[in-house]
């Protein structure tokens, strides 16, 4: 199933830079790299050539799942500068 | 050097979620200093929930909501719908007894923002406060990306992440056992459709708590509210099981959506929004350090939630209310250490709140251990009771009932059997007394 028609409801303003950062040894090292699966808007995806996560940032929800659920306990998670991100029209 | 006086404010509320927003409210209402920050364009902006309000505790901090704040529909339906995978038994309650009301969280919240306001408080929005800023072990203010406040008190209702508590010490990280992960749809349908296919008039509403499904054996829980002319549809598993199972949770909606019973409820709608939000799941035990020099922590920073019922807001209300009304003592007595803003933690203990808290402390313990029996064998068995039952097929019914007793035995073993007696008694005997 592709999440991406579910994000075209959602109003974003995108920041230049992520406010999710891997510690990429780790994200290597990962067995479940379940950010991957759990993710509800499908941010992470893992890039085997590079051996790297890509992330779609700018799709986040803001949800806090996959600091919580981090295998190595190491994502560096914040949110969004105050005039950044997701906005809920609904709720 | 800031000159921290000219920066300095009675009360920083952090989250303008209902818990941040009744802190404020109380204060602003006795005429005291309060600050709101919230991260979002607007209060409300990022926040999701199933979701009804009850109106019990909303109206012990807005009166006249009934009349005055953005409703959608006023619940006088409850429906308990155990899915099997093809089949579904449903169990529906119905009083128009004005318990509670279907809102939209972008609209509900900025409007008791704006009550806020009104009464006083300063709402500053799209500013996110960062850190906390500590001195001698006192929380003294708040560090944003852009500036520094300060202030005798600072409250924290910036919601399940809480980032900011964690910052401080009084609670740890969360276990993924101890949150869920939720994600909902809101479906536009047409007034017409939602009256006619939930069996209500124009301003009622009905709720739907969803057991089994795709969510057969996992612990987790779906629902569906009716807003006015839109339909919410979710779910909300714990993180664990989702790490654990490999799922996607928007796949997990996906099928309930498409389960037969589920199907012809929204069937020809669009999609309106889709989003996703955690839910504290860890009950009593895992309720963090309530205060400390200076702090408070309100509403799902609290873990204040009561799951079963899909119950946050209104603990959210009265603890956000119960954090203003200490606050407002503390301001009185100029003494904001630990031992004067324990008040907080005495009163919340004396409310509904902590009261139901501690009346659900087991339900998860029981509910992780014995989830394959309750949440999945059980919840087939209903279901294949009332396949046996409805069924006209020639087999004698005695047959029919000693077959299904024997099955029982049979699948769930003596043992296994005694262990799922002994865990309803233990769980039942827990919640009474
Ligand atoms: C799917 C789902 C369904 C639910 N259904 C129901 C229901 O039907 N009925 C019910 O009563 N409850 C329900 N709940 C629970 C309910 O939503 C919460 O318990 C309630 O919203 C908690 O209120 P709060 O003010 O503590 O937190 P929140 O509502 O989460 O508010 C926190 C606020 O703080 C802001 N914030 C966070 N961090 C910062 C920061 N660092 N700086 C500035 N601002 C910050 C956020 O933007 C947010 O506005 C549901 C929850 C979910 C997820
Ligand atoms: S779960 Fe954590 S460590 Fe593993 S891939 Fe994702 S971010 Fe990296
Ligand atoms: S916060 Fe939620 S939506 Fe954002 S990347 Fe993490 S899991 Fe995905």
């Amino acid at each position: 199933m592709n999440i991406d028609k579910n994000l075209y409801t959602l109003k974003y303003s995108p920041d230049t830079e992520s406010h999710l950062v891997p510690v990429k040894e780790d994200c290597k090292l990962c067995v479940s790299r379940c950010c991957t699966y759990i993710c509800p808007a499908g941010v992470y995806e893992w890039n085997e050539e590079k051996q790297e996560l890509i992330i779609n940032y700018e799709n986040c929800l803001e949800c806090g799942a996959c600091r919580v659920a981090c295998e190595k306990q190491s994502l560096k998670w914040e949110y969004p500068k105050g005039t950044k991100g997701v906005t809920f029209k609904q709720g | 050097m800031i000159n921290r006086e000219e920066k300095k404010t009675d009360v920083i509320v952090v989250g303008a979620g209902p818990a941040g927003i009744a802190c404020g409210i109380t204060l602003a209402r006795a005429g005291k200093e309060v600050v709101i920050i919230e991260r979002g364009l607007f209060a409300g902006s990022k926040n999701v929930f199933g979701g009804a309000i009850y109106t019990h505790s909303v109206k012990e901090l807005f009166p006249n909501f009934e009349t005055e704040a953005p409703l959608e529909r006023r619940t006088v339906e409850h429906n308990y719908a155990i899915l099997g995978e093809k089949d579904a038994t449903t169990i529906s309650y119905k009083k128009d007894g004005n318990g509670s009301y279907s809102i939209i969280r972008a609209k509900f919240d900025r409007w008791m923002a704006d009550e806020a306001k009104k009464a006083g408080a300063y709402l500053v929005e799209e500013t996110v406060v960062r850190e906390l800023i500590v001195e001698n072990g006192k929380v003294i203010g708040v560090r944003t990306e852009l500036e520094e406040y300060f202030a005798d008190i600072v409250v924290l209702a910036d919601g399940v992440n809480s980032l900011l508590a964690r910052q401080i010490g009084l609670r740890k990280d969360i276990e993924t056992k101890d949150v869920a992960l939720s994600v909902k749809e809101v479906i536009k349908l047409d007034k017409d459709i939602i009256n006619q296919r939930f069996n209500i008039k124009d301003d009622e509403g009905a709720i739907v708590e969803i057991f089994g499904g795709p969510m057969l054996g996992m612990l987790g829980l779906g629902f569906m509210y009716t807003n006015t002319d839109s339909v919410t549809i979710g779910l909300g598993v714990t993180l664990n099981e989702l790490v654990k199972a490999n799922y996607r949770p928007f796949e997990l909606l996906e099928q309930l959506k498409n389960h037969p019973k589920i199907a012809p409820l929204i069937e020809g709608g669009t999609l309106k929004e889709y989003s996703a939000h955690m839910i504290p799941e860890g009950g009593y035990k895992k309720i963090p350090k309530l205060v400390s020099d200076g702090v408070m922590v309100v509403g799902d920073a609290a873990m204040l939630v009561n799951n079963l019922h899909w119950e946050g807001t209104n603990l959210a209300l009265i603890s956000g209310k119960l954090a203003g009304e200490t606050a407002i003592e503390a301001l009185d007595d100029k003494d904001f250490s630990k031992k004067s803003l324990s008040r907080y933690e005495k009163k919340l203990n004396q409310s509904f709140v902590m009261k139901d808290m501690k009346t659900y402390k087991d339900l998860f313990d029981v509910m992780h251990v014995r989830k394959k029996a309750f949440l999945d064998y059980y919840l087939r068995k209903v279901n294949a009771f009332f396949e046996m039952f409805t069924s006209a097929d020639g087999v004698p019914k005695r047959e029919n009932y000693w077959k299904f007793i024997k099955s029982i035995f049979t699948d769930r073993g003596i043992i296994e059997l005694f262990k799922d007696v002994f865990a309803i008694i233990k769980l039942v005997w827990s919640i009474l007394v």
